[in-house]
């Protein structure tokens, strides 16, 4: 068994999908961490299944298998899908919810019209287009992670730079605007990083799964510490690691997929957070109102043997 | 019956079985709770796949609606902890249930007769193959019994339990200070989703199906301020909806659970821009109204 792992840990192709991987973990952690304490993220769910008409139509007019235009697509239709949710909620009764749901399942049901209907016209560079709807990371290039990491740099330093009006904007919307900051311009930046490090994320964890990742890592993080930048950081290392970890499963097994495997480490790590975080915890509660209860009881007998 | 007709008709009937309890879960909010649900009855399915072994078996119902409870449990759970968001807590059930299916199809997928493409986005072209035969006689395709077995149950519900879950749907506290428990018709509903989830996940998909529920209801929520006047115009739209999309996609050559997601969201959108009365257009149209008032009175006070 160790032998096993050690000799996956020094395999080119391990090393390599386990790095793209990890670095798409600790993006979407440190991205999702926006999308979860605005309390939007079921909009990623949304609009990753509204990356796959834009992923399809691009195949269509380009005719190739070339990751940056099919990324290209995914911006765009991701941006129309935001676009329209915001309208829906903003100016008409609809609520959030049904308009995520609505635009969802009618974007995903285009991209399975134009992903069929290319089907139904072989070409031979088709193949492999399905594999946007459960991610196949064990398809990633070399080319794939630079890819990768040079647009998680960008957003990264977005991050950064912008840090105090991310901060603001998240916390309390109406008094980043009393500042000054245009929340339209940093609404739009916001939405556009979470897109990108959708789409990143999509050839190899797949269109259905990547919003766990968006959400799981900073819900964990959330759990042990108060601070932005602390549950930031936790998430990124929490995101990195399910990664890996799931990678690293996934390749000791035959048939193991990496994208279910990877969410089901990420989902380990959140309910772990959840029963066990110090203080907020599950576990905490159940034995502070324990302690509490004794206390009570304890206090109760000695004002009846007072009594007597 | 024609082939095409078939399709239509099992359309037409999954359709307004999806629409129905749709209408309650767009006024209570659940859409999203519902996307849940119809990801993990996959997870209810494979495992009761693995103990009985047959996909026709009606164990796999029982099977997949109870995992399907069991979301909707665990999500609620975790709400009520208040350690999570209500949205993050349907974010972190569903990918975990739903990845746990996909390994298990894949780590088994020799030996199992169950595809993951199939079920995440089923046929609707392959339903009329699957035919129903009781002693010797053809009485057409399967999952058209199903569905509307599963749509008489719905519409049962929903007509002997209309004021229940009307007050429990418009005002929870009133309903539970009258003595009806919200908890219990809101779990009933529930389950009626999860059911038929899982009865139409072979022929719709498991990530339509929410398309299916919302669309026409959103269309209805959209276009009237009545209950009554809702649910009719939620059935008249999951029909329009299912026709003009089967007609389509045999069309364009392609699927057709998907084309009706796409006819659902247009009509929807397009109703949601021109509503007479909550529209988009509508909606511009009395702001720039508003707005020219306003200035008026400016003036005049200037």
């Amino acid at each position: 068994m160790l032998t096993q792992v050690l000799s996956v840990f020094t395999d080119y192709t391990f090393q390599l999908v386990a790095l793209g991987t990890g670095i798409i973990g600790l993006l979407s952690g440190v991205i999702g961490t926006y999308a979860t304490l605005r309390k939007e993220s079921l909009l990623g769910d949304a609009l990753s299944h509204a990356a796959l008409p834009g992923i399809a139509l691009a195949f269509v007019i380009i005719q190739r298998k070339e990751l940056m235009f099919l990324m290209l697509g995914a911006v765009v239709s991701g941006i129309i899908a935001t676009a329209i949710i915001q309208v829906m909620t903003r100016n008409t009764v609809v609520k959030l919810d049904s308009a995520l749901s609505l635009v969802l399942s009618s974007f995903f049901g285009l991209g399975l019209v134009v992903l069929t209907a290319i089907q139904n016209n072989p070409n031979a560079q088709q193949a492999g287009l399905n594999s946007f709807i459960f991610g196949q990371a064990s398809a990633m290039l070399r080319r794939d992670v630079q890819l990768i990491s040079s647009v998680g740099l960008v957003l990264l330093l977005l991050v950064v730079v912008f840090w105090k009006e991310f901060k603001c904007y998240t916390f309390d919307p109406m008094f980043s605007r009393s500042l000054g900051f245009s929340s339209k311009i940093i609404e739009f930046l916001l939405s556009m990083m979470i897109v990108l490090t959708i789409i990143i994320g999509l050839e190899s964890v797949g269109v259905i799964l990547i919003s766990a990742l968006l959400i799981g890592p900073s819900i964990a993080a959330r759990q042990w510490t108060h601070r932005l930048s602390g549950v930031m950081i936790l998430a990124g290392i929490i995101g990195f690691m399910s990664g890996v970890i799931g990678t690293l499963i996934s390749s000791l097994g035959v048939r193991i997929p990496t994208g279910p495997t990877i969410v089901v480490v990420v989902s380990v790590f959140v309910f772990v957070s959840l029963l066990f975080a110090p203080k907020q915890g599950y576990v905490a509660k159940y034995i502070l109102r324990q302690k509490k209860q004794k206390l009570f009881k304890k206090r109760l007998d000695e004002l009846e043997e007072a009594k007597q | 019956m024609s082939m095409i007709n078939e399709i239509t008709l099992i359309a037409v009937v999954v359709a307004i079985a999806c629409a129905l309890p749709g209408v309650f879960l767009v006024l209570r909010g659940a859409t999203m709770v519902s996307d849940a649900i119809t990801h993990t009855v996959l997870l209810g399915i494979v495992l009761a796949f693995f103990i009985t072994q047959d996909l026709n078996s009606p164990l796999l119902m029982i099977g997949a609606t109870l995992v399907g409870l069991a979301t909707v449990w665990l999500i609620e759970t975790i709400q009520r902890s208040n350690l999570v968001s209500n949205d993050a807590a349907i974010g972190i059930v569903f990918p975990l249930f739903f990845s746990i299916a996909i390994i298990l199809i894949t780590f088994y997928a020799g030996d199992v007769h169950l595809d993951e493409d199939a079920v995440l986005m089923g046929e609707l072209a392959f339903a009329p193959f699957r035919r129903l035969d009781l002693w010797g006689y053809d009485l057409g395709p399967q999952s058209l019994w199903v569905m509307f077995i599963i749509l008489i149950i719905n519409s049962v519900f929903i007509f002997f339990f209309y004021k229940e879950l009307k007050v429990t749907t418009f005002d929870p506290a009133f309903a539970a200070a009258i003595g009806f428990s919200p908890v219990v018709i809101h779990y009933a509903l529930m389950t009626l989703v999860s059911l038929t989830a899982v009865g139409a996940y072979d022929s719709v998909g498991s990530i339509l199906i929410v398309g299916f529920m919302v669309g026409p209801a959103l269309s209805g929520y959209i276009l009237t301020h009545s209950l009554n006047k809702m649910i009719g115009i939620t059935v008249i739209m999951a029909i329009i909806n299912s026709v003009s999309g089967v007609r389509l996609a045999f069309f364009f050559d392609t699927t057709i659970a998907g084309m009706i997601a796409v006819v659902t969201g247009s009509t929807t959108l397009l109703i949601l821009i021109f509503s007479p009365k909550k529209g988009l257009f509508q909606h511009q149209i009395s702001q720039n109204r508003a707005r020219r008032n306003l200035n008026k009175e400016i003036e005049k006070m200037a």
